[in-house]
């Protein structure tokens, strides 16, 4: 797929910036003589060394500080690294904290899908350059994505006391946990944003969707009895099935000379797809009934969902149902625990976890040393993950729009690179479109 | 709508985690009314218009940390008449500035297996360094409330009121329990700007200085007083965070490192300030 340096003969195509997407980067399109496309995602986000910054720190530190790798998605990051401190410790989390972990992933997971897909993937299928154009034409639906964004917010910001890096998670559970009667208030929007996430669910599936076809590996975390998010085994749709302590064993991270995000990928090379599509193909079974219910009646078949990359939008609409039902439900019966927080003991050795960000899996690994003091960090992001996926996605797309327009392609391939939700400041950050074709 | 030119306001970042211009968009209530206000003329988390300029506002998010954000924020000066940071990163290095304590090309090659091909500067820097600077939001993330003051105000023409006491302050009106006098947490409150209503001590934990500090923060007395019951290392840790390279803190880690740190043992020994 990554045919190296140009070659003679090669037509070179650039586009500016790619716009909508979360930090900074760029795309290389090179068609050969042959006819065959290759696509490079291009990261060059400035570097800010998470893994180095970590070093020396404590476990609680740490939570604070992986937040900042990403303003969209801090509450993942805080998870992944809470949760790998605590199986190292063997701390016993209280099943109210357990909950309440959840409620606030999934106050995360709305914020983060109902950004995505109101204020930046809708612009692409309705034709405006944002959602703020958008709302001259179409103020109810933009108002309807923003009223789901703000309730995730609230979510977050009940629990964690602010919307974006959120500040009471602490290895053993929370500094404090909200009082039931703090949650009261959520409850009523909660009704109102399901109703407004089954419309969307039936709005994203009615979209006209460009023609696509791939046939994605598809990686998720699955939990034998829950929806996947903050526990879980490591499978694939094609048969991995490992705990996150094993990580290592079926994938590794590369550098690539056109990336400052180091590129995550399998042992056997083969790309794979996370996020929304492939948890609702991977956990399908597990779906709150009213998100099940919204995917059945929009009639399009797994395969189809899975094999047509614009259908993600739907996925992350099923999701944003999801996890609003599934916060309504835990709002219905939270009794706060007994201690916000269990007590626990440093102790020497690894510390590995996955848990699912809002856009896929997001692995953390740490060596501590016996006083708990983190020595080495491994973090691999959703994005940096994907990565080769939207390349092999891509070159696959490319050839069936670069007859178009110049401007016409470019939109159409940021608009199937939107679709993978990519968030560059996470993976470290830019895109640019750039495309080289033979004339 | 009157006829007059709107305000041509652009967003950019440097390098950051997004958060302070996502909290533009988390204004779910007021972004509307925004787009009809101002011409969003560039922000490309947001809108796939782009512009080179000129700005009449411009939030510049993130530090500079490489060579080339080092030459784009000169040019985004030229073509800006108010430029305002927005955030840690760009007001004081943010998180990132740790590596101006250390050797960045071993840090660049812990990261990264090939270390050559990444562009990094040695130093992450506030855009203050590098440009004049006309307005800054603190915080990390920036309050959506000082957002919103701060587009009023550049809105009707008048300077954006902004706080500039203590959280101390805040949190004693707001009647918190004090978990520094309660119950011994290291909160650095006493040294650090408010903005953000004072939060952590309302979670039961110590603030860790989002806002950077505040105007004659007296660092080395606090400084001082924590290390009666830590070593110089765990001080250092307090004040090395988020805006750890704003020079007030710079201070405090210095003197925790190199002054408190030999006398550690002598826990609850005053030592006397500089």
């Amino acid at each position: 797929m990554h045919s190296g340096e140009p070659q003679d003969g090669d037509l070179h195509f650039e586009v500016g910036q790619l716009t909508r997407v979360e930090g900074e980067g760029s795309l290389d399109l090179r068609v050969a003589a042959d006819g065959t496309v290759a696509a490079q995602l291009r990261i060059f986000e400035a570097p800010r060394y998470f893994e180095r910054l970590v070093v020396g720190r404590t476990p609680d530190e740490v939570i604070d500080i992986v937040a900042r790798i990403c303003g969209i998605c801090p509450v993942a990051y805080q998870m992944s690294a809470v949760h790998a401190f605590e199986h190292l410790f063997e701390v016993e989390i209280d099943p109210a904290v357990r909950l309440l972990r959840r409620l606030l992933y999934c106050g995360e997971w709305i914020e983060s899908h109902a950004l995505h897909i109101f204020l930046l993937h809708a612009p692409d299928f309705l034709g405006y350059p944002s959602a703020l154009e958008m709302a001259h034409d179409h103020l109810e639906l933009v108002s309807r994505g923003l009223s789901m964004k703000k309730l995730g917010n609230r979510i977050v910001a009940i629990v964690g006391a602010r919307a974006i890096h959120p500040l009471s998670v602490r290895v053993g559970g929370f500094s404090r946990a909200p009082r039931a009667q703090e949650l009261d208030e959520l409850r009523s929007p909660l009704e109102t944003a399901i109703i407004d996430a089954e419309a969307t669910v039936k709005w994203a599936a009615s979209l006209d969707t460009p023609p696509s076809d791939r046939e994605p590996r598809l990686v998720s975390l699955r939990h034998p009895r829950e929806y996947p998010m903050n526990d879980g085994r490591i499978v694939s749709s094609d048969g991995i099935d490992l705990s996150p302590d094993d990580w290592g064993s079926a994938f590794h991270e590369v550098q690539v000379p056109w990336s400052h995000a180091l590129q995550a990928s399998a042992a056997d090379g083969v790309p794979y797809l996370l996020g929304p599509t492939a948890r609702v193909a991977l956990a399908a079974d597990q779906l709150h009934p009213r998100a099940a219910a919204a995917l059945k009646a929009t009639r399009i078949s797994p395969e189809a969902l899975r094999r047509n990359v614009f259908h993600s939008i739907v996925t992350r609409a099923v999701e944003l149902l999801h996890a609003l039902a599934e916060a309504a439900d835990i709002v219905a019966t939270y009794a706060p625990p007994a201690r916000p927080a269990a007590a626990w003991k440093p102790k020497a050795g690894v510390a590995a976890w996955a848990t699912e960000a809002p856009r896929g899996l997001l692995f953390h690994r740490y060596t501590l040393d016996a006083k708990g003091i983190v020595r080495g960090a491994q973090i691999v992001p959703p994005t940096s993950q994907n990565q080769a996926a939207i390349e092999h996605d891509l070159a696959l797309f490319a050839p069936a729009v670069l007859h178009l327009p110049h401007d016409e392609a470019t939109r159409r391939m940021e608009q199937l690179i939107r679709s993978y939700d990519p968030c560059i400041s996470c993976a470290t950050h830019f895109l640019q479109l750039k495309i080289e074709h033979d004339r | 709508m009157a006829t007059a030119r709107l305000p041509r306001v652009g967003v950019v970042k440097l390098a950051s985690c997004d958060g302070c211009q996502l909290t533009l968009l988390d204004l779910e209530d007021e972004l509307v009314a925004i787009g009809q206000r101002f011409d969003l003329v560039e922000f490309p988390e947001a809108t796939s218009r782009r512009s080179m300029g000129p700005f009449d506002v411009l939030l510049v998010e993130g530090s500079v940390s490489t060579p080339e954000q080092a030459e784009q924020i000169v040019d985004l000066r030229a073509q800006t008449k108010l430029l305002v940071t927005i955030g840690a990163c760009a007001t004081a290095g943010g998180i990132q500035a740790l590596r101006n304590w250390s050797n960045e090309p071993e840090w660049r090659a812990s990261v990264y297996p090939r270390p050559e091909e990444i562009e990094s500067l040695a130093t992450s820097t506030p855009v203050a360094e590098h440009v004049t600077v006309d307005a800054e939001l603190r915080g990390c993330p920036i309050d959506p409330h000082q957002l919103l003051e701060l587009l009023t105000a550049l809105r009707v023409g008048r300077r954006p009121q902004l706080p500039d006491e203590a959280v101390c302050a805040e949190c004693k009106r707001l009647g918190r329990i004090c978990v520094l006098v309660a119950s011994g947490t290291a909160c650095l409150g006493p040294v650090t700007q408010v903005g953000c209503g004072a939060l952590c001590p309302a979670y039961l934990r110590g603030c860790y200085a989002c806002f950077g500090p505040r105007d004659a923060a007296n660092t080395t007395s606090l400084a001082t007083w924590l290390g009666g019951e830590r070593s110089g290392v765990e001080v250092d840790r307090l004040f090395a965070g988020f805006t750890g390279y704003a020079p007030a803190f710079r201070e405090a880690s210095r003197r925790a490192v190199e002054v408190m740190q030999p006398a550690a043992r002598r826990r609850r020994t005053k030592s006397k300030a500089t």
